[in-house]
């Protein structure tokens, strides 16, 4: 590495000599891998490139209601794909868009309040995807634990019904689990940052030349929200798909 | 007029019919014992009762009123559902005696509490203890409790004794009976057939989803 932020075409062409490396051990152990190695490399070139053309046009397009707008598709593109993790959940794709939406919303409204950043395309558009798809992956991990456990602790619910509580207040524990379940992840990777690995943002910065000391700062911004945005997505989230399990008698609802 | 009335109920679920024209009025102040054979739809009856579930057909009302037409927690607060296998939650005895109290935004009355341990020949004591130290017949116990703190009109009990001891069986059924004796209504389901006609005054046959017969006894 030369400290600059350039990379030539030419040292990415000797840096490909790498995939051979992967070739190479996939013919030798035969592994059979080596087709899906050249399909993934090229699709891998092919969508960054073209990812590189659209971000360069966009940043180009300052417009904010134009920002405002990819915001808006990426977000449902994270809701539909979060939405498909809880099929039995009533409504997934707008509960997912809503709590997206607020969380990233709250986020980098904060964000944008304290000045770290600007609504800017060329700074809404990473950090809202980095934002985005961390909700989509909090989001997932919700649906996956609230739908298991409202297949597992039927018991326990019926229980509580029983007893005279409302849907709500049979389902806290499995509400909170879920949360819990959608949390975890981000906090236990906060929990290691600079111990376990260099974050990715952090060590794209400090390749592009910026210093070790201005690139932590970034990190910090990044893990703070994104531990508020999944914090809010997946608190919204699960308290409004618990109602799914229920109908309008608040009698628990037999899963296919 | 009578307090249940079963009016040409049906259950199905899925294709599956459970339960099918089911008629049947119950009084305030009865004692129903409900045998037949296992997978004859007792329990689907029983969480039709307390409205866990819906018929899906026929008419289902409580003081006449028609069951949909009552607030569902409302109705579940008096007409309580004890399960065969009982279900403890949260950590402590104590999480289990308070839910009700919580769910109903009142503070616990410990000389209820202490009273309804004292009747099913337990202590306070047991409030601190860890569910998973019990033993089934406690466990029992404690669910009993746990139904009956805010008294029910309907106490509906499904095989509440089928997996305990002599000794835990006559506590409570001794229970049972007393609450009886004070006008409590009593639908229990029963395998015992002695124990199905010791107290009650009718005996309700279901085979197959029907009805086969309804016996007064007393």
């Amino acid at each position: 590495m030369n400290g600059s932020a350039t990379i030539h075409v030419t040292s990415l062409l000797i840096a490909s000599l790498l995939v051979a490396v992967t070739l190479f051990f996939s013919y030798w152990q035969k592994l059979k891998l080596e087709k899906e190695t050249i399909i993934s490399v090229i699709r891998a070139v092919v969508q960054l490139v073209a990812v590189g053309y659209i971000l360069d046009f966009v940043f180009g397009y300052k417009n904010p209601a134009f920002t405002t707008l990819l915001l808006l598709f990426m977000t449902f593109n994270a809701s539909y794909n979060a939405a498909k993790r809880g099929k039995t959940i009533k409504h997934g794709l707008t509960i997912s868009f809503f709590s997206i939406s607020a969380g990233t919303l709250v986020t980098l409204f904060i964000l944008i309040l304290s000045g770290i950043i600007k609504y800017e395309p060329n700074q809404m558009i990473p950090i809202g995807g980095m934002i985005i798809s961390n909700a989509m992956v909090a989001l997932g991990l919700c649906y996956k634990q609230i739908t298991a456990d409202f297949r597992h602790k039927r018991d326990e619910i019926e229980t509580k019904l029983a007893l005279g509580a409302d849907p709500l207040r049979s389902s806290k524990e499995i509400i909170r689990d879920a949360i819990k379940t959608g949390m975890l992840p981000t906090i236990d990777s906060a929990k290691t940052l600079g111990i376990v690995s260099l974050p990715g943002m952090m060590t794209g910065l400090i390749l592009a030349g910026t210093s070790p000391m201005e690139a932590i700062k970034y990190q910090i911004m990044v893990t703070f929200m994104l531990l508020s945005t999944t914090a809010i997505a997946s608190f919204l989230s699960c308290y409004l798909a618990y109602r799914s399990f229920f109908n309008d008698r608040k009698q628990l609802i037999n899963q296919k | 007029m009578s307090l249940l009335e079963f009016n040409h109920v049906f259950f199905k679920n899925g294709d599956k019919t459970i339960l099918r024209d089911l008629s049947v009025s119950i009084d305030a102040g009865d004692f129903v014992s409900i045998v037949g054979p296992s997978g004859s739809g007792k329990s689907t009856f029983l969480k039709l009762c307390c409205h866990l579930i819906s018929p899906t057909g026929g008419t289902l009302t409580f003081h006449g009123q028609a069951i949909e037409t009552i607030e569902a927690t409302t109705l579940r607060k008096k007409i309580a559902y004890c399960f065969q296998t009982p279900y403890l939650f949260g950590e402590r005895v104590l999480d289990n005696i308070a839910f009700p109290y919580v769910i109903r935004n009142t503070s616990v009355d410990h000389a209820r509490v202490e009273a309804l341990f004292s009747s099913f020949q337990m202590t306070t004591e047991y409030l601190q203890k860890d569910i998973k130290n019990l033993s089934g017949g406690e466990k029992q116990r404690i669910a009993l409790i746990r139904s009956l703190l805010f008294t029910p009109e309907i106490l509906l009990l499904d095989e509440v004794t089928s997996a305990l001891d002599v000794t835990n069986t006559a506590i409570v059924e001794q229970v049972i009976a007393s609450l009886h004796d004070k006008g409590m209504t009593v639908l229990w389901i029963t395998h015992n057939p002695e124990q199905s006609r010791r107290h009650a005054n009718k005996v309700l046959t279901i085979d197959n989803g029907e009805i086969r017969t309804l016996e007064a006894i007393r």
